[in-house]
């Protein structure tokens, strides 16, 4: 059939799928799942801890292995894709990134707040430098208007992105805002500047958002195999392969391949099953940062209270991601006034 | 009675609060405002205040033949490594507040006494300032294996200096975490949050320890309460959000630090902190200096 539209996909269940299981894959997961994925057509293949690079930690959860350990496993079974490794700056450095370059990374996404893109440019021009495929990544966009993205993914153009993201890392986003944002960073960036998008699923839109996405313009989108991922999870990337060859988006990404990938390989190593249940709902809700999701439950049970409250609380003190210790904080305090 | 004369560098954020504080010293006058931006509200304000400014460096100031008995340096890591080299030829006493780090590292409420001598001294961070204090507050209780801050700060309280140097924030952060602080190993991540109205500084700090029976948990409890009072003198601002909490082996501490408003709003007592505990050396170095020469 003839297509409508081109796309390249990431896969993330490397990474933000490390949410989901507390940052605890096993170089033997991270080389059965880099395994599965490569070779179906994913362009990038996205691994590191969920924060990514330095992000191990007690803020945000020590992983099972060393990042070397782990970005080696990945790299030494990858051969037709790229792995991407995540950098937050404030979290990650350019010494994290260049240890990463060693252990065999080929592309890196920069990610800052939707509003600080300044930050990110050491980070950007270093990976290029680096000789990098560079993604620069504004997350929590749901919380900044259409003009000021554009602004922001400009600087990010500038420090030398080959792409910039509208990431909705709270789920919070529905088509309409998603059209509107896309297609005005589509207007505002250069033309050989890619747009991309990347969902979480926590209003059950992620799918339909991507697509929305696609039609104004975003080239790269963002999906995990199950959906795995922080909050109610990413796109799904086999339903996703599925939906775009029925509605005439090329993904270059065979549709079992990553059926059997999900079923088989990542389905079994879930911790928790991803849905939307109460919490991750209410991240999509409130519009707060998803990978809060596994911290505010555990909080909730240590105090005694309503994870839904600590995250609603969490939505109305305009909390961005990386405030893990809000989450307690704020949690303490619902316990007091009790 | 005679005062130490002091020039700042830097006229940005940092450098204009400094100037502010150091208007109020008993021990240092401040003298230029040394910046490159001759439109830059510091200099402006510097200039009103009657500092002698200039917007050609500080190379050029010297080769002038200005002579003062110290420099706050409020630029950037890069540009203190030339003026590192420029102030120690001249013998001129620097006090850094870069993350460069070329001298030792001053956290006022730990080790103000111990560089007195030191022609250069680190001021390390904001994030550093606000928490290798409670760390030490800890490991001089029980042993720190492991010590973690998160430095949460308003984006409007971030300058072009600070955004352009966030590595070296966490890099030169993390160590002080060890060398002040006492932890074997440190790490430091820093957050900027946009929020509108901007939020107030707040650090959490989690320190592992090589103890946690219940009178040791005590005694870092007491400790800690002691040391944010010591803070709290020279930074009135300083309080904990809530008490400590221990959970096995770790404990955890949230403060927050509310500025004094001389140049930022209230929001900003990441700037504070820094330029306080800068402030704060300078008047020991002065009463240092002038003991000496007694």
């Amino acid at each position: 059939m003839a297509y409508k539209y081109q796309i390249r996909l990431t896969d993330v269940t490397l990474r933000d799928g490390m949410h989901a299981v507390r940052h605890q894959f096993s170089t033997e997961d991270a080389r059965a799942i880099a395994s599965a994925l490569d070779g179906t057509g994913v362009a990038l293949i996205e691994a590191t801890h969920g924060d990514g690079l330095g992000g191990s930690s007690i803020q945000y959860g020590f992983a099972k292995e060393t990042e070397e350990d782990y970005l080696r496993a990945v790299c030494e079974v990858v051969r037709s894709s790229k792995v991407a490794a995540l950098l937050l700056p404030g979290i990650g450095t350019v010494e994290d990134l260049k240890r990463a370059v060693a252990c065999g990374v080929q592309a890196v996404r920069v990610a800052t707040h939707s509003t600080e893109a300044d930050i990110s440019a050491q980070h950007i021009e270093e990976a290029r430098k680096l000789g990098l495929e560079t993604v620069g990544f504004l997350m929590l966009s749901h919380m900044t208007p259409a003009s000021v993205l554009v602004e922001e993914g400009r600087k990010m153009a500038s420090y030398g992105a080959h792409a910039v993201y509208i990431v909705d890392s709270a789920g919070a986003m529905l088509m309409d805002e998603v059209r509107r944002k896309v297609s005005a960073l589509r207007d505002g960036l250069p033309s050989d500047v890619e747009v991309g998008f990347h969902a979480h699923n926590n209003l059950g839109v992620s799918v339909a958002n991507s697509i929305a996405a696609v039609e104004e313009g975003a080239a790269r989108i963002d999906a995990s195999l199950c959906g795995l991922g922080a909050g109610a999870g990413n796109t799904p990337l086999e339903v996703f392969v599925a939906a775009c060859e029925k509605y005439g988006i090329d993904t270059g990404v065979q549709l079992y391949s990553v059926m059997d990938a999900a079923e088989n390989i990542v389905r079994p190593r879930m911790h928790r099953p991803i849905v939307t249940d109460k919490a991750s709902l209410t991240l999509g809700y409130a519009g707060v940062y998803s990978s809060f999701l596994l911290h505010a439950n555990r909080a909730a049970e240590q105090f005694g209270v309503d994870a839904r409250d600590i995250l609603v609380e969490l939505g109305r003190r305009k909390v961005v991601g990386g405030q893990e210790d809000m989450i307690v904080d704020v949690a303490y305090a619902i316990a007091q006034e009790k | 009675m005679t005062k130490l004369t002091a020039a700042i560098v830097g006229s940005g954020n940092i450098g204009t609060d400094l100037m502010i504080k150091l208007m109020r010293s008993e021990w240092i006058e401040p003298r230029w405002m040394i910046g490159i931006d001759p439109d830059s509200d510091g200099l402006r304000r510097a200039k009103d205040a009657g500092l002698e400014v200039s917007s050609e460096g500080l190379a050029a100031v010297l080769d002038k033949g200005a002579r003062p008995d110290m420099v706050f340096d409020a630029t950037s890591a890069k540009a203190h490594v030339r003026h590192a080299k420029l102030l120690r030829e001249a013998g001129i006493q620097a006090i850094d507040l870069t993350p460069a780090a070329r001298g030792p590292y001053v956290i006022a409420a730990v080790n103000l006494q111990e560089h007195l001598n030191s022609p250069n001294v680190n001021m390390v961070t904001c994030g550093g300032q606000a928490t290798v204090p409670i760390v030490h507050a800890v490991s001089r209780v029980v042993g720190v294996s492991y010590a973690e801050i998160v430095a949460t700060i308003a984006s409007r309280s971030a300058g072009p200096g600070t955004r352009a140097n966030i590595d070296e924030f966490t890099q030169t952060t993390a160590r002080a975490l060890e060398v002040i602080g006492g932890a074997r190993q440190g790490k430091a991540i820093i957050i900027l949050n946009p929020a509108e109205p901007p939020i107030l500084m707040r650090d959490t700090i989690y320190c592992v320890m090589d103890a946690a029976d219940a009178n040791t948990r005590e005694r870092v409890r007491e400790s800690i309460h002691e040391m944010v009072q010591q803070v709290q003198t020279y930074v009135p601002g300083y309080r904990l959000n809530r008490e400590p909490i221990f959970q096995d082996e770790l404990v955890s501490v949230s403060i927050e630090v509310e500025g004094l408003g001389d140049y930022l709003p209230v929001y900003a007592g990441n700037l504070d902190i820094m330029t306080a505990a800068a402030v704060k050396f300078g008047e020991e170095f002065a009463k240092h200096r002038m003991a000496v020469k007694k």
